[in-house]
């Protein structure tokens, strides 16, 4: 029968159907996303990845300027987990050298030593560090030797990679510092630490410290010497430069001081080679061309720094945030196509300057078109209003050539901002020496101070010899206000500060430091951040820093 | 008996023509009449047909009829809708037959999970609401159909634009990070979500015309929507389109027009009072800059971006039987103006569906095809907000009409003004350019098409089988257009801004089911089974184009595609069993498993099963046989596994790298950028939330059900609940990854009652009302223990959270500072209390305060008919919910009215009372009572009955939607579609009067 045969074959097809297993069609990939097989299949992948770990110092994500974040979680991508605009704030708003006119969440209470566990700010400050050493970590999986074999990368390619392992090395070891300066205690991890898995470990200063020390010196086969590698890319005079910093500061992180080593490996980067920039062009002084739109050129100076660029590496939270932070109504001056009306100076920095219309000392960047250096001006009646106070004109979008800057609408800044510079090297020989490193003298830290006055009033002393430095003007507080003049806004201070037990106590104070106008010493707890309790609840190995 | 001339001509017309067709069988003749049981009247209409034949016929206007049967004593069945079918032997030639109304509550037969059930015999708490019943008015989306009908939903629109989406929740939902979003089912095909992307979330069930649907089903427990499984969480909402009928072909006609305006506006300061503000301040301060921003008018820009919408819905359907073939057809064109110039929404839409059987009715085939084209004239979203904080007293006039268009907008002074703002574009625009120089236009096109073949199997009756084939395939196609004088689009490279956007939603279905149906007549048993294996993807394609800049009135042609198309996609595979049985009509029984395996998971944690059991009681059956008191009343047992996958990305699971999405996002080396390669932050271990649910109900019917209804109390635990978890820094590459963090619990009780007070011939009275009452608590939040824990903050303004996830309360609890007021009852700014007593006054301070859920939502609406006149009213209400009023909190500062970048705004009239002149997000001031009742919809209607010499039923009415609001509220409207509770000026709900035709014929 006719039906018959069309039932049967219809069950036939039917019984097919329900046991013929889909299960296959669920393996489903994203179809412009890679496996990490992919990625890592070819030299260009590592390449790519490498730029991302770079980049994260400067990118927020993986869109410019904004969006594809890298670190959510209810951060402001450009505001809060930008590497330089982090650090930047974190180095510079509790300090003499900056305040803020806005009223962004909890901005204010960084100036005013008001900050507590819950700041947003401190978790993106946080976080920024660790993503990247993460990245870098999972870098250091995927580049092995025998990786690298099983993937058939092999010759120039691999000695690349092989290069680029000893710089993600370096680039946690810095990742590493920032935290061991900011935070003191970290969350630590390794490439032995996978993702997923298990809640990271907490390591102490002084144990991190150590870490730190001991990686830089063990890559220093590795790294490319001076000034022999691509530019954007680090070379053994980073390695140095974060060496003697990180021995400066020991007595801080460990509580035994290693001056003699500081001595050692800033004489390391001063005899690598390096010298400051003198040669005006178009006008713009050597001081001047370290922090404009083509800065890229100050190679001989700039030991490493962090690259922007107006059109491909655009974020909110880079040098473009330190143009239009500056600026207001003046954004022009900047190279900027607008200011936001926020962040100035105080007058205890611009009165480090004799003369502080910088027409001698031409550091002194305070004057602009709408602002002066008249003590009306200095005197900074309102931390919320923009008008009052010194202004800071130091991070120009303009170029030495007068060519134009790369974004035609000025948005975003092509300044590279520079991590280390020669004159740090000279200020911490200077320092240590003064401190009992061995190694160095008075005569040669003496010269070294000069080379930077030299620099700083257009290759002369200034009218009358005033910028010279005497054997007998050499002392701390003279390194520590010459750091001041010279690397300002470069995301110093507050570590200086420390260093000198100034930061939080009575002995120094300046506009509106604790949140009063003549200022106030505040609790010693605040010489390191607070761990983000929003941190410690996710990963309750994280101990909180003292009187949090 | 008594036969007039008429009837006589008919009855031997019929026999002559019984005599032609079946010449070799004997022939009798039965006549009688059939009346009412109630009241005697005749009844029309009633098929009276022959059993064991295919001959039938209807009843006349008097209620007879004449039918010829081939024996002696034909049985004849009379069966008609609302009446119980009966059987009558008809022994001499005669047979008249009084029909008894039935008990259509119990009769009715409601959709189901892959199924149909009678109202009587359901086991688990489902609504339906039929066509009769949907909320009535000028409806532009399908689900507010549902609005204040059924206890546990709530509907809430987003706001007043024409076509826009609203938010809807079945028992609060059960999931917080992850979709609260019940799953829609339409004709059979499950459908993914509720929106497409682009410019803006488009709302599909839009899409959808209301006209053409049959009913809604609403399935709230586990023992209804476990065979959903792992997308049954939220509940579920059955969609079913109207089918074909058989018979002539009848026609419907109906139009409506529509005039929506606006009810409230935002309370915002006058220019006079702008004006003494600024030169209060000036005086004070002894600075004019402000001063000499002032204008000298009194602008309302509110009501310079509204205008009274006008809007009509026009459809035409036609259904019946051509020859074998039942068929539905029908056409609509809906077009409605958003109350905000410039704001459109048009549908066209088409729904056919054909329904034949074949093969001695052993193959039934149902295919549904649905077609509509949505075009969405979407206003800026920021208009509301602008209108409300532009400076009143500028006139609106041009500064330099070549630049900068026809409107007042803030320029730098000097004859090369350029706009105020931070960074190139202007940070204030005014809201009339925003409506006049942006242009966004989406078309949305969908087709919803299934195929249903259902195959008896002919040696084996109690068993057939079921293909359905289902497609859902959307396309959204939009452009983005900014002109180049609008001041936020003015760069120095380029004036303007357009852009193009693409995406494609592809959902493809196939269920293969066996049912088996057998009446075990010796244990008074009837089992029902079904056997089902279901396959269905999900694939959206996106398409990114890079931006090109606009002249004045030229578009520059497109840019290319600037990625590839990006094709996400996921897939479901499942089979599902049930069986019901029903004991000696008393005792129902329904067991369920359904096994899913989802893409979006690891192979380990690919599959999981969701059971569900119910029991259900028919005391009436047991107690109360006899009694006509009482004509329903049953108990309902569930318990229920389900689970919930929505809002999981379709990868989170696995490794993966992403590449720059531009080329803003690449690093230099040497001399070359090289575009990023990033490892993304994934969670190998991600499972389905899984919702517990148990529910008991009773369902009551009382005096032949004119009053009936139900109760149902309720548990929901939710485990593994989906949240976006702080992860420790260091661990994955992320501060946060979607994971299975913490429980929810949520306890309710629904109560629904429907009553007809008057039934008479001439008059009637309906009146329907339901309450929910809803308390969903947070249980956990972390997967190990932490003293002192704070929860989650979650919502807020910027970085202020104000709503918190915490344990012990309800998810979004306010968490906020107690404001100190002064003696007259001001607050004072920045004047908290010290709540824990230790002297400071920091975050420890921190309290909760009040939450956004309601405690209760009630529906109610009644219907009175008197001769031909109806009125309807329906309304909703909400009590127990609070709003943080975002517009009060942000736009309360003197810093808004005079603005550091040098211009004047305009703020909240609350600003003369709190006089803020900072910022006070986190005070717990800002936040009140959104407690409300509204009254949705009043409509009157006029049946005129036959017309046109009885060719034509026509039927007119009119409607007032949104009548009014009674609230504390102090914010432009109450009822809020965030579950975060976060008030921000939404797009004002208008007021629409409607006047509408209905012709049958």
């Amino acid at each position: 029968m006719k039906n018959n045969k069309i039932t049967i074959i219809s069950i036939a097809f039917f019984a097919l159907l329900v046991l013929g297993s889909c299960a296959k069609k669920l393996d489903l990939f994203p179809q412009n996303d890679f496996t990490p097989e992919k990625a890592y299949s070819t030299a260009s992948g590592y390449k790519s990845v490498l730029a991302k770990i770079y980049g994260s110092l400067s990118s927020t994500g993986n869109q410019g300027p904004a969006g594809a974040a890298d670190i959510t979680g209810g951060l402001d991508e450009g505001k809060q987990v930008a590497f330089i605009r982090g650090f930047f704030n974190a180095q510079e708003l509790p300090t003499d050298e900056a305040v803020v006119a806005w009223n962004d969440e909890t901005i204010k209470d960084f100036h005013d030593f008001k900050w507590t566990s819950a700041d947003f700010y401190l978790k993106g400050w946080y976080a920024r560090p660790i993503y990247n050493i993460t990245l870098i970590n999972e870098y250091l999986r995927e580049a092995t030797d025998a990786k690298l074999a099983e993937r058939s990368i092999t010759g120039a390619e691999a000695s690349d990679i092989k290069k680029s392992v000893a710089e993600v090395r370096f680039l946690r070891a810095y990742n590493y510092w920032v935290m061991v300066d900011l935070f003191g205690k970290s969350t630590f991890i390794t490439e032995a630490d996978l993702i997923g898995t298990s809640l990271p470990k907490e390591i102490s200063r002084a144990n991190l410290f150590s870490y730190i020390e001991s990686e830089l010196k063990a890559i220093d086969a590795d790294l490319a010497p001076v000034k022999t590698i691509e530019y954007g890319r680090v070379d053994q005079g980073a390695a140095w430069s974060l060496l003697a910093r990180l021995y400066l500061n020991a007595g801080v992180y460990t509580g035994t001081p290693r001056y003699t080593d500081a001595v050692t490996y800033a004489k390391k980067v001063i005899g690598a080679n390096y010298q400051l920039t003198h040669i005006p062009v178009n006008g713009y002084k050597g001081y001047e061309q370290l922090f404009m739109a083509d800065n890229q050129k100050q190679k001989d100076e700039i030991i490493w720094a962090i690259n922007c660029d107006g059109l491909r590496t655009q974020s909110f939270g880079n040098t473009t945030f330190l143009i239009h932070c500056a600026a207001g109504a003046d954004f022009a001056e900047y190279g900027a196509n607008g200011g936001w009306f926020g962040y100035r100076t105080t007058s205890s920095l611009v009165n480090l300057f004799a003369d502080k219309t910088g027409n001698t000392d031409r550091r002194a960047m305070f004057t602009t078109s709408n602002f002066g250096t008249s003590n009306a001006q200095l005197a900074l009646t309102d931390i919320g209003d923009f008008t009052t106070g010194p202004h800071v004109k130091k991070f120009v979008n303009k170029r030495t050539d007068n060519l134009a800057a790369s974004d035609p609408d000025k948005n975003y800044a092509d300044i590279d901002f520079p991590v280390f510079r020669l004159p740090e090297m000279y200020l911490i020989y200077a320092e240590a020496f003064l401190r009992g490193g061995t190694g160095a003298d008075a005569t040669t830290a003496l010269d070294y101070m000069n080379k930077i006055r030299f620099r700083a009033y257009d290759d002369s002393y200034g009218p009358g010899n005033v910028g010279k430095v005497n054997s007998g003007d050499l002392t701390l507080q003279f390194v520590l206000d010459e750091r001041g003049r010279e690397l300002y806004w470069e995301g110093h201070r507050r570590t200086d500060l420390v260093r000198y037990g100034l930061f939080t106590t009575g002995a120094y104070l300046w506009p509106w430091k604790g949140g009063v106008a003549s200022g106030t010493a505040v609790n010693n707890k605040y010489n390191i951040y607070a761990i983000p309790s929003v941190n410690r609840v996710a990963n309750p190995n994280l101990t909180q820093n003292t009187d949090y | 008996m008594k036969i007039s001339l008429k009837q006589l001509l008919k009855i031997s017309l019929m026999l002559f023509f019984a005599a032609l067709s079946a010449t070799s069988f004997a022939q009798t003749s039965v006549s009688g009449t059939v009346t009412d049981s109630k009241d005697g009247t005749p009844v029309s209409g009633v098929t009276v047909s022959v059993k064991g034949t295919k001959t039938a016929v209807k009843t006349d206007a008097a209620g007879a009829y004449t039918v010829t049967a081939a024996t002696n004593a034909p049985v004849l069945v009379f069966s008609s809708v609302g009446f119980t079918t009966q059987q009558v032997t008809a022994a001499n030639g005669s047979a008249s037959v009084k029909l008894v109304e039935s008990n259509t509550q119990l009769q009715d037969v409601v959709v189901v999970a892959y199924g149909t059930k009678r109202k009587g015999d359901l086991t688990g708490a489902v609504t339906s609401v039929s066509a009769k019943d949907f909320q009535k008015g000028n409806i532009a989306s399908s689900e507010q159909l549902l609005q204040g009908k059924v206890a546990g939903l709530q509907v809430t629109t987003g706001g007043g634009s024409a076509g826009g989406g609203s938010r809807i929740r079945i028992r609060s939902g059960a999931s917080l990070s992850a979709s609260n979003d019940p799953l829609i089912v339409i004709d059979g095909v499950p459908v993914e979500g509720n929106s497409i992307g682009g410019s803006g979330n488009d709302n599909l069930l839009a899409t959808i015309n209301p006209n053409d649907i049959e009913s809604m089903s609403v399935l709230k427990d586990a023992s209804a929507t476990a065979l959903y499984g792992s997308r049954a969480s939220n509940g579920v909402i059955i969609i079913t389109t109207k089918k074909g009928g058989k018979g002539k072909i009848k026609y419907n006609f109906n139009t409506q027009i529509s005039s929506a305006s606006i009810v409230k506006k935002v309370d915002v300061l006058t220019g006079d009072e702008i004006r003494s503000i600024v030169n209060a301040d000036a005086a004070k301060s002894g600075v004019n800059t402000y001063k000499a921003l002032l204008g000298n008018a009194n602008t309302d820009w509110q009501s310079l971006i509204y205008r009274n919408a006008i809007g009509n819905d026009n459809n035409i359907s036609a259904s019946g039987a051509i020859g074998i073939l039942p068929f539905r057809a029908s056409l609509g064109y809906s077009n409605q103006n958003g109350v905000i110039k410039t704001d459109k929404f048009s549908r066209l839409s088409t729904a056919i569906n054909l329904s034949p059987k074949f093969f001695d009715d052993h193959l039934s085939v149902n295919l549904n095809f649905k077609y509509s084209n949505v075009v969405r004239n979407k206003v800026d979203g920021g208009v509301v907000g602008a209108a409300a904080s532009f400076d009143p007293t500028q006139a609106n006039n041009a500064i330099n009409k070549n630049k900068f268009g026809d409107n007042f907008e803030w320029i730098t002074p000097g004859p090369n003004g350029i706009p105020i703002g931070t960074n190139g574009g202007s940070v204030q625009t005014n809201p009339l350019s925003l409506i006049d120089y942006k242009n966004d236009k989406a078309k949305t096109n969908r087709i919803i098409t299934n195929l249903q073949l259902d195959y008896k199997l002919p040696f084996f009756p109690d068993l057939h089988a079921q293909i359905n084939v289902g497609v859902d395939n959307t396309s959204l196609s939009g452009d983005f257009r900014a002109d180049s004088v609008l001041v936020s689009e003015y760069f120095p490279s380029r004036r303007g801004k357009s852009s193009h956007y693409e995406q494609t939603k592809q959902n493809s279905l196939i269920d293969l089911s066996l049912f088996y149906t057998k009446e075990i007549k010796s244990l008074k048993t009837k089992v029902d089974a079904l056997l089902l294996h279901s396959f269905q993807s999900f694939v959206t394609n996106e398409k990114s184009f890079a931006d090109y800049a606009t002249g004045k009135d030229t578009l520059l042609s497109r840019n290319a595609l600037i990625n590839p198309t990006n094709k996400i996609e996921n897939a479901i595979e499942s089979y599902v069993g049930r069986v019901n049985l029903t004991v000696n009509n008393k005792y129902l029984i329904t067991a369920s498993l359904r096994r899913d395996a989802g893409s979006k998971f690891a192979k380990e944690n690919r599959v999981s099963y969701f059971p569900a059991v119910a029991l259900g009681w028919k005391l009436k059956e047991e107690f109360f046989k006899n009694t006509n008191i009482i004509s329903d009343l049953k108990l309902r047992l569930g318990w229920g596994i389900t689970g919930n996958q929505d809002g999981i990305a379709n990868y989170d699971y696995l490794a993966r790298y992403s590449t720059s999405v531009n080329a803003g996002a690449s690093y230099q080396f040497g001399n070359s950028f090289y575009g990023y390669l990033r490892p993304q932050a994934y969670n190998a271990d991600v499972r389905w939330e899984t919702t517990t649910t148990s529910n008991i109900g009773l369902d009551f019917g009382i005096l032949n059900n004119r009053i009936s209804g139900s109760i149902d109390a309720y548990q929901k635990k939710t485990n593994d609940l989906l949240l976006v978890a702080q992860v420790a820094p260091g661990a994955n590459f992320n501060t946060e990854v979607l994971a299975n963090v913490g429980n929810l619990t949520n306890n309710g009780i629904e109560f629904t009652l429907n009553t007809s007070p008057i039934k008479k011939k001439d008059f009637t009275w309906d009146l329907g009302f339901n309450m929910a009452y809803s308390s969903v608590e947070v249980t956990n939040t972390v997967n190990y223990e932490v003293a002192n824990y704070q929860g989650i903050a979650t919502s807020g303004v910027n970085d202020t959270k104000v709503g918190r996830l915490y344990v012990g309360k309800s998810p979004y609890v306010f968490s906020v500072s107690k404001q100190v007021y002064d003696a007259s009852g001001n607050p004072i700014e920045g004047l908290y209390e010290d709540l824990n007593r230790d002297g400071v006054v920091d975050d420890k301070d921190v309290y909760f305060y009040k939450k956004p859920a309601a405690d209760i939502t009630l529906g109610v609406n009644t219907q009175v008919g008197y001769k031909k006149f109806t009125l309807g009213l329906a309304g909703h209400a909400s009590i127990g919910n609070y709003l943080y009023n975002q517009y009060d909190a942000t736009s309360a500062r003197l810093r808004d009215i005079k603005n550091p970048l040098n211009f004047i705004g305009n703020v909240g009239r609350n600003y003369l009372a709190s006089n803020f002149s900072n910022a006070r997000y986190e005070s717990d001031y800002f936040i009140q009572n959104a407690s409300f009742f509204r009254l949705d919809n009043i409509n009157l209607g006029y049946n005129f009955g036959a017309i046109m010499k009885n060719k034509a039923n026509l039927r007119i009415s009119g409607s007032i939607q949104n009548v009014f609001v009674i609230t504390k509220y102090k914010g432009l409207d109450p009822e809020n579609s965030s579950d975060q509770g976060l008030d921000n000026n939404i797009y004002p709900r208008p007021r629409i009067i409607s006047i509408g035709a209905n012709l049958d014929f």
